[in-house]
Protein backbone atom coordinates (compact mmCIF):
# COMPACT_ATOMS: atom_id res chain seq x y z
CA UNK A 1 0.00 0.00 0.00
CA UNK A 2 2.82 2.39 1.00
CA UNK A 3 4.49 1.71 -2.36
CA UNK A 4 1.57 3.23 -4.21
CA UNK A 5 1.03 6.18 -1.87
CA UNK A 6 3.42 8.66 -3.62
CA UNK A 7 1.89 7.84 -7.00
CA UNK A 8 -1.60 8.33 -5.58
CA UNK A 9 -0.55 11.75 -4.19
CA UNK A 10 0.96 12.74 -7.57
CA UNK A 11 -2.19 11.63 -9.41
CA UNK A 12 -4.32 13.63 -6.98
CA UNK A 13 -2.26 16.79 -7.53
CA UNK A 14 -2.45 16.30 -11.30
CA UNK A 15 -6.23 16.02 -11.05
CA UNK A 16 -6.36 19.15 -8.87
CA UNK A 17 -4.19 21.03 -11.40
CA UNK A 18 -6.49 20.07 -14.27
CA UNK A 19 -9.55 21.13 -12.24
CA UNK A 20 -7.90 24.46 -11.38
CA UNK A 21 -7.10 25.10 -15.05
CA UNK A 22 -10.67 24.18 -16.02
CA UNK A 23 -12.08 26.53 -13.40
CA UNK A 24 -9.82 29.40 -14.47
CA UNK A 25 -10.77 28.96 -18.13
CA UNK A 26 -14.45 28.97 -17.14
CA UNK A 27 -14.11 32.12 -15.08
CA UNK A 28 -12.32 34.01 -17.87
CA UNK A 29 -14.38 32.83 -20.84
CA UNK A 30 -16.47 36.03 -21.15
CA UNK A 31 -13.22 37.84 -21.84
CA UNK A 32 -13.21 40.50 -19.23
CA UNK A 33 -15.82 41.98 -16.98
CA UNK A 34 -17.33 40.09 -14.07
CA UNK A 35 -20.73 41.61 -14.72
CA UNK A 36 -22.95 40.05 -17.37
CA UNK A 37 -24.58 43.34 -18.21
CA UNK A 38 -23.78 47.01 -17.81
CA UNK A 39 -27.46 47.81 -17.36
CA UNK A 40 -29.29 49.16 -14.37
CA UNK A 41 -27.06 48.03 -11.49
CA UNK A 42 -23.94 50.04 -12.38
CA UNK A 43 -23.70 53.81 -11.81
CA UNK A 44 -24.21 55.71 -15.08
CA UNK A 45 -20.70 57.15 -15.42
CA UNK A 46 -19.92 60.68 -16.57
CA UNK A 47 -22.92 62.45 -18.11
CA UNK A 48 -23.39 63.14 -20.89
CA UNK A 49 -21.08 60.39 -22.14
CA UNK A 50 -18.67 61.01 -24.99
CA UNK A 51 -20.68 59.70 -27.89
CA UNK A 52 -19.79 59.40 -31.56
CA UNK A 53 -22.30 58.44 -34.24
CA UNK A 54 -26.09 58.66 -34.45
CA UNK A 55 -27.54 59.14 -30.93
CA UNK A 56 -30.53 57.02 -31.98
CA UNK A 57 -28.47 54.15 -33.41
CA UNK A 58 -29.82 50.69 -32.51
CA UNK A 59 -26.39 49.45 -31.44
CA UNK A 60 -24.26 51.06 -28.74
CA UNK A 61 -20.62 50.10 -28.41
CA UNK A 62 -19.20 51.29 -25.09
CA UNK A 63 -15.42 51.19 -24.75
CA UNK A 64 -13.49 51.46 -21.50
CA UNK A 65 -10.08 52.66 -22.55
CA UNK A 66 -6.71 53.87 -21.37
CA UNK A 67 -4.96 56.19 -23.84
CA UNK A 68 -1.55 54.77 -22.92
CA UNK A 69 -2.58 51.11 -23.21
CA UNK A 70 -1.08 49.62 -26.42
CA UNK A 71 -4.01 47.24 -27.11
CA UNK A 72 -6.38 50.23 -26.84
CA UNK A 73 -4.21 51.91 -29.45
CA UNK A 74 -4.59 48.84 -31.65
CA UNK A 75 -8.37 48.82 -31.21
CA UNK A 76 -8.68 52.50 -32.17
CA UNK A 77 -8.30 52.12 -35.99
CA UNK A 78 -10.52 49.02 -35.96
CA UNK A 79 -13.30 50.98 -34.27
CA UNK A 80 -12.89 53.75 -36.82
CA UNK A 81 -13.38 51.24 -39.64
CA UNK A 82 -16.40 49.60 -38.04
CA UNK A 83 -17.98 53.01 -37.38
CA UNK A 84 -17.76 53.96 -41.04
CA UNK A 85 -19.02 50.52 -42.07
CA UNK A 86 -22.17 50.64 -39.92
CA UNK A 87 -22.85 54.36 -40.19
CA UNK A 88 -26.07 55.44 -38.47
CA UNK A 89 -26.68 51.97 -37.03
CA UNK A 90 -23.80 52.22 -34.56
CA UNK A 91 -22.91 54.72 -31.89
CA UNK A 92 -19.70 54.56 -29.88
CA UNK A 93 -19.26 55.69 -26.28
CA UNK A 94 -15.84 56.15 -24.71
CA UNK A 95 -15.33 55.77 -20.96
CA UNK A 96 -12.15 56.68 -19.12
CA UNK A 97 -10.33 53.80 -17.44
CA UNK A 98 -6.74 55.05 -16.95
CA UNK A 99 -4.58 52.32 -15.40
CA UNK A 100 -2.37 54.59 -13.36
CA UNK A 101 -0.36 51.84 -11.67
CA UNK A 102 1.12 50.62 -14.92
CA UNK A 103 0.90 53.68 -17.19
CA UNK A 104 2.52 56.82 -15.82
CA UNK A 105 0.93 59.17 -18.37
CA UNK A 106 -2.50 57.52 -18.56
CA UNK A 107 -4.20 59.86 -16.10
CA UNK A 108 -2.70 62.99 -17.67
CA UNK A 109 -3.87 61.76 -21.08
CA UNK A 110 -7.38 61.16 -19.73
CA UNK A 111 -7.34 64.69 -18.27
CA UNK A 112 -6.18 66.10 -21.62
CA UNK A 113 -9.04 64.38 -23.44
CA UNK A 114 -11.59 65.55 -20.89
CA UNK A 115 -10.18 69.09 -20.90
CA UNK A 116 -10.55 69.13 -24.69
CA UNK A 117 -14.07 67.80 -24.16
CA UNK A 118 -14.91 70.89 -22.12
CA UNK A 119 -14.27 72.84 -25.34
CA UNK A 120 -16.33 70.38 -27.37
CA UNK A 121 -13.31 68.62 -28.91
CA UNK A 122 -13.09 65.38 -26.93
CA UNK A 123 -13.04 63.06 -29.95
CA UNK A 124 -10.45 65.11 -31.77
CA UNK A 125 -8.12 64.85 -28.76
CA UNK A 126 -9.07 61.17 -28.33
CA UNK A 127 -7.93 60.48 -31.90
CA UNK A 128 -4.79 62.58 -31.50
CA UNK A 129 -3.78 60.74 -28.33
CA UNK A 130 -4.19 57.31 -29.89
CA UNK A 131 -2.54 58.26 -33.17
CA UNK A 132 0.49 59.60 -31.31
CA UNK A 133 0.49 57.09 -28.47
CA UNK A 134 4.06 55.93 -29.09
CA UNK A 135 5.34 59.50 -29.14
CA UNK A 136 4.16 60.51 -25.67
CA UNK A 137 3.88 57.21 -23.78
CA UNK A 138 7.48 57.14 -22.58
CA UNK A 139 7.85 60.85 -21.85
CA UNK A 140 8.69 61.75 -18.27
CA UNK A 141 6.20 64.61 -18.53
CA UNK A 142 3.66 64.33 -21.33
CA UNK A 143 1.83 67.58 -20.50
CA UNK A 144 3.78 69.76 -22.99
CA UNK A 145 3.00 67.26 -25.78
CA UNK A 146 -0.70 67.37 -24.90
CA UNK A 147 -0.62 71.17 -24.88
CA UNK A 148 0.87 71.04 -28.38
CA UNK A 149 -1.98 68.74 -29.47
CA UNK A 150 -4.48 71.19 -27.98
CA UNK A 151 -2.85 74.01 -29.92
CA UNK A 152 -2.89 72.02 -33.16
CA UNK A 153 -6.59 71.31 -32.63
CA UNK A 154 -7.27 75.01 -32.32
CA UNK A 155 -8.27 74.89 -28.66
CA UNK A 156 -8.00 77.80 -26.26
CA UNK A 157 -4.67 76.66 -24.80
CA UNK A 158 -4.87 78.78 -21.64
CA UNK A 159 -8.27 77.36 -20.81
CA UNK A 160 -7.09 73.86 -21.71
CA UNK A 161 -4.14 74.16 -19.32
CA UNK A 162 -6.41 75.41 -16.55
CA UNK A 163 -8.97 72.68 -17.17
CA UNK A 164 -6.40 69.89 -16.92
CA UNK A 165 -6.57 70.11 -13.15
CA UNK A 166 -10.17 71.24 -12.85
CA UNK A 167 -12.85 69.62 -10.73
CA UNK A 168 -15.03 69.13 -13.82
CA UNK A 169 -12.35 67.00 -15.49
CA UNK A 170 -11.56 65.03 -12.33
CA UNK A 171 -15.25 64.38 -11.71
CA UNK A 172 -15.82 62.95 -15.19
CA UNK A 173 -12.84 60.60 -14.84
CA UNK A 174 -13.97 59.60 -11.35
CA UNK A 175 -17.55 58.88 -12.48
CA UNK A 176 -16.41 56.73 -15.41
CA UNK A 177 -14.04 54.95 -13.02
CA UNK A 178 -16.85 54.32 -10.56
CA UNK A 179 -18.93 52.74 -13.32
CA UNK A 180 -15.98 50.62 -14.48
CA UNK A 181 -15.28 49.56 -10.89
CA UNK A 182 -18.91 48.56 -10.32
CA UNK A 183 -18.76 46.43 -13.46
CA UNK A 184 -15.56 44.73 -12.29
CA UNK A 185 -13.54 46.03 -15.22
CA UNK A 186 -9.87 45.48 -14.44
CA UNK A 187 -8.40 45.57 -17.92
CA UNK A 188 -8.45 47.68 -21.03
CA UNK A 189 -9.76 47.73 -23.61
CA UNK A 190 -13.10 46.42 -22.42
CA UNK A 191 -16.08 46.67 -24.73
CA UNK A 192 -19.79 46.37 -24.13
CA UNK A 193 -22.20 46.05 -27.04
CA UNK A 194 -25.77 46.97 -26.13
CA UNK A 195 -24.92 46.56 -22.44
CA UNK A 196 -23.44 43.08 -22.90
CA UNK A 197 -19.70 42.42 -22.49
CA UNK A 198 -17.99 41.61 -25.78
CA UNK A 199 -15.54 38.71 -25.61
CA UNK A 200 -11.85 39.57 -25.66
CA UNK A 201 -9.91 39.35 -27.94
CA UNK A 202 -12.71 38.87 -30.53
CA UNK A 203 -13.62 42.57 -30.48
CA UNK A 204 -10.07 43.67 -31.31
CA UNK A 205 -10.60 43.43 -35.07
CA UNK A 206 -13.25 44.50 -37.56
CA UNK A 207 -13.80 40.84 -38.48
CA UNK A 208 -14.36 39.99 -34.84
CA UNK A 209 -16.58 43.00 -34.17
CA UNK A 210 -18.86 42.50 -37.18
CA UNK A 211 -20.64 39.34 -35.95
CA UNK A 212 -21.03 40.84 -32.49
CA UNK A 213 -22.67 43.96 -33.89
CA UNK A 214 -24.78 41.95 -36.33
CA UNK A 215 -26.01 39.85 -33.44
CA UNK A 216 -27.00 43.02 -31.63
CA UNK A 217 -28.82 44.12 -34.78
CA UNK A 218 -30.83 40.86 -34.59
CA UNK A 219 -29.09 39.17 -37.48
CA UNK A 220 -29.16 41.95 -40.04
CA UNK A 221 -25.81 42.39 -41.75
CA UNK A 222 -24.02 45.61 -42.57
CA UNK B 1 34.91 25.07 7.23
CA UNK B 2 32.78 26.19 10.11
CA UNK B 3 29.68 25.63 8.00
CA UNK B 4 30.80 22.07 7.15
CA UNK B 5 31.35 21.40 10.83
CA UNK B 6 27.84 22.62 11.60
CA UNK B 7 26.31 20.27 9.05
CA UNK B 8 28.49 17.40 10.28
CA UNK B 9 27.37 18.08 13.84
CA UNK B 10 23.72 18.12 12.80
CA UNK B 11 24.21 14.84 10.98
CA UNK B 12 25.93 13.26 13.97
CA UNK B 13 23.10 14.33 16.25
CA UNK B 14 20.63 12.92 13.76
CA UNK B 15 22.48 9.61 13.47
CA UNK B 16 22.76 9.19 17.21
CA UNK B 17 19.12 9.95 17.70
CA UNK B 18 18.09 7.72 14.79
CA UNK B 19 16.60 10.64 12.86
CA UNK B 20 18.94 10.82 9.86
CA UNK B 21 16.30 9.60 7.45
CA UNK B 22 13.82 12.16 8.73
CA UNK B 23 16.42 14.92 8.58
CA UNK B 24 17.24 14.34 4.91
CA UNK B 25 13.62 13.80 3.91
CA UNK B 26 12.14 17.07 5.15
CA UNK B 27 13.69 19.20 2.37
CA UNK B 28 11.98 16.92 -0.17
CA UNK B 29 8.65 17.22 1.63
CA UNK B 30 9.02 21.01 1.84
CA UNK B 31 10.04 21.17 -1.83
CA UNK B 32 6.89 19.25 -2.79
CA UNK B 33 4.71 21.71 -0.84
CA UNK B 34 6.52 24.83 -2.16
CA UNK B 35 6.32 23.56 -5.74
CA UNK B 36 2.52 23.58 -5.45
CA UNK B 37 2.65 27.39 -5.12
CA UNK B 38 4.69 27.55 -8.32
CA UNK B 39 2.33 25.12 -10.03
CA UNK B 40 -0.75 27.20 -9.17
CA UNK B 41 1.01 30.39 -10.29
CA UNK B 42 2.15 28.85 -13.59
CA UNK B 43 -1.32 27.42 -14.31
CA UNK B 44 -2.85 30.86 -13.76
CA UNK B 45 -0.32 32.47 -16.14
CA UNK B 46 -0.90 29.73 -18.73
CA UNK B 47 -4.66 30.27 -18.69
CA UNK B 48 -4.14 34.04 -18.92
CA UNK B 49 -2.03 33.42 -22.01
CA UNK B 50 -4.39 30.91 -23.64
CA UNK B 51 -7.50 33.03 -23.10
CA UNK B 52 -5.75 36.11 -24.48
CA UNK B 53 -6.05 38.08 -21.23
CA UNK B 54 -2.28 38.56 -21.10
CA UNK B 55 -2.33 40.89 -24.10
CA UNK B 56 -4.67 43.35 -22.38
CA UNK B 57 -3.65 46.11 -20.04
CA UNK B 58 -4.71 45.21 -16.53
CA UNK B 59 -4.60 46.75 -13.08
CA UNK B 60 -1.83 44.25 -12.27
CA UNK B 61 1.24 46.16 -13.30
CA UNK B 62 3.71 44.82 -15.80
CA UNK B 63 2.21 41.44 -16.59
CA UNK B 64 0.71 42.34 -19.96
CA UNK B 65 4.06 43.74 -21.14
CA UNK B 66 5.92 40.63 -20.01
CA UNK B 67 3.37 38.01 -21.02
CA UNK B 68 2.66 39.51 -24.41
CA UNK B 69 6.35 39.82 -25.26
CA UNK B 70 8.00 37.53 -27.78
CA UNK B 71 9.86 35.83 -24.92
CA UNK B 72 6.62 34.47 -23.44
CA UNK B 73 6.35 31.78 -26.12
CA UNK B 74 8.88 29.07 -26.98
CA UNK B 75 8.26 27.07 -30.17
CA UNK B 76 4.60 27.98 -30.03
CA UNK B 77 4.22 26.86 -26.42
CA UNK B 78 3.52 29.44 -23.72
CA UNK B 79 6.51 29.61 -21.38
CA UNK B 80 4.08 29.56 -18.47
CA UNK B 81 2.89 26.10 -19.60
CA UNK B 82 6.50 24.90 -19.62
CA UNK B 83 6.77 26.32 -16.10
CA UNK B 84 3.64 24.47 -14.99
CA UNK B 85 5.07 21.21 -16.35
CA UNK B 86 8.37 21.90 -14.57
CA UNK B 87 6.67 22.58 -11.23
CA UNK B 88 4.58 19.44 -11.59
CA UNK B 89 7.83 17.58 -12.32
CA UNK B 90 9.37 19.04 -9.16
CA UNK B 91 6.35 18.04 -7.11
CA UNK B 92 6.39 14.48 -8.49
CA UNK B 93 10.13 13.98 -8.03
CA UNK B 94 10.18 15.55 -4.57
CA UNK B 95 7.28 13.33 -3.46
CA UNK B 96 8.98 10.21 -4.80
CA UNK B 97 12.27 11.24 -3.20
CA UNK B 98 10.53 11.82 0.13
CA UNK B 99 9.24 8.25 -0.09
CA UNK B 100 12.75 6.90 -0.60
CA UNK B 101 13.19 6.76 -4.38
CA UNK B 102 16.90 7.64 -4.63
CA UNK B 103 16.98 8.35 -8.38
CA UNK B 104 14.18 10.86 -7.97
CA UNK B 105 16.36 12.97 -5.68
CA UNK B 106 19.08 13.18 -8.31
CA UNK B 107 16.64 14.04 -11.10
CA UNK B 108 15.02 16.67 -8.86
CA UNK B 109 18.39 18.36 -8.33
CA UNK B 110 19.04 18.46 -12.09
CA UNK B 111 15.55 19.84 -12.83
CA UNK B 112 15.82 22.53 -10.15
CA UNK B 113 19.25 23.65 -11.42
CA UNK B 114 17.79 24.04 -14.94
CA UNK B 115 14.84 26.00 -13.50
CA UNK B 116 17.21 28.20 -11.49
CA UNK B 117 19.26 29.10 -14.56
CA UNK B 118 16.10 29.71 -16.57
CA UNK B 119 14.79 31.97 -13.81
CA UNK B 120 17.97 34.05 -13.85
CA UNK B 121 17.58 34.47 -17.62
CA UNK B 122 13.92 35.51 -17.28
CA UNK B 123 14.75 38.03 -14.54
CA UNK B 124 17.43 39.49 -16.81
CA UNK B 125 14.88 39.80 -19.65
CA UNK B 126 12.35 41.53 -17.40
CA UNK B 127 14.91 43.95 -15.98
CA UNK B 128 16.97 44.84 -19.05
CA UNK B 129 15.02 43.91 -22.19
CA UNK B 130 11.29 44.21 -21.47
CA UNK B 131 11.80 46.82 -18.71
CA UNK B 132 8.77 45.58 -16.80
CA UNK B 133 8.33 43.16 -13.93
CA UNK B 134 5.29 40.93 -13.62
CA UNK B 135 4.37 40.05 -10.03
CA UNK B 136 3.29 36.53 -10.96
CA UNK B 137 6.63 35.93 -12.71
CA UNK B 138 8.46 37.26 -9.63
CA UNK B 139 6.48 34.88 -7.42
CA UNK B 140 7.58 32.03 -9.67
CA UNK B 141 11.19 33.20 -9.40
CA UNK B 142 10.91 33.27 -5.60
CA UNK B 143 9.53 29.73 -5.56
CA UNK B 144 12.40 28.52 -7.74
CA UNK B 145 14.96 30.18 -5.46
CA UNK B 146 13.39 28.50 -2.41
CA UNK B 147 13.42 25.15 -4.23
CA UNK B 148 17.08 25.64 -5.07
CA UNK B 149 17.82 26.35 -1.42
CA UNK B 150 15.97 23.22 -0.34
CA UNK B 151 17.81 21.03 -2.83
CA UNK B 152 21.15 22.41 -1.64
CA UNK B 153 20.12 21.87 1.98
CA UNK B 154 19.09 18.28 1.26
CA UNK B 155 22.35 17.46 -0.48
CA UNK B 156 24.41 18.98 2.30
CA UNK B 157 22.50 16.96 4.89
CA UNK B 158 23.14 13.82 2.87
CA UNK B 159 26.85 14.37 2.27
CA UNK B 160 27.94 16.12 5.47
Amino acid sequence: MKRFLPFAIIALVLLAAVLLAWRLIGSQRPGAPKSETSGPTAPPGAQPPHLRGDPNAPVTLEEYGDFQCPPCGLLYPELKKIESEYGSRLRVIFRERPLMLMHANALTAARAAEAAGLQGRFWEMHDKLYENQKTWSDLADASPAFTDYARSLGLDVDRFTRDLGSAAVETRIFLDGARAHALGIEGTPTVYINDRPAPFPAFMTVDGLRPLINKALNGTGP
Amino acid sequence: MAVNNRWALKREIAVTSGNLKTLSVWPFALAAIVSLIGLGDAIYLTIEHITGQSVRCTVIAGCSEVLSSSYAVVAGIPLAAVGAAAYFGVFSLATLAAFGYRQAGMLLAILVVIMFLMTLWLLYLQAFVIHHFCQFCLLSALVTFVLTGLVIAQRRLRTA
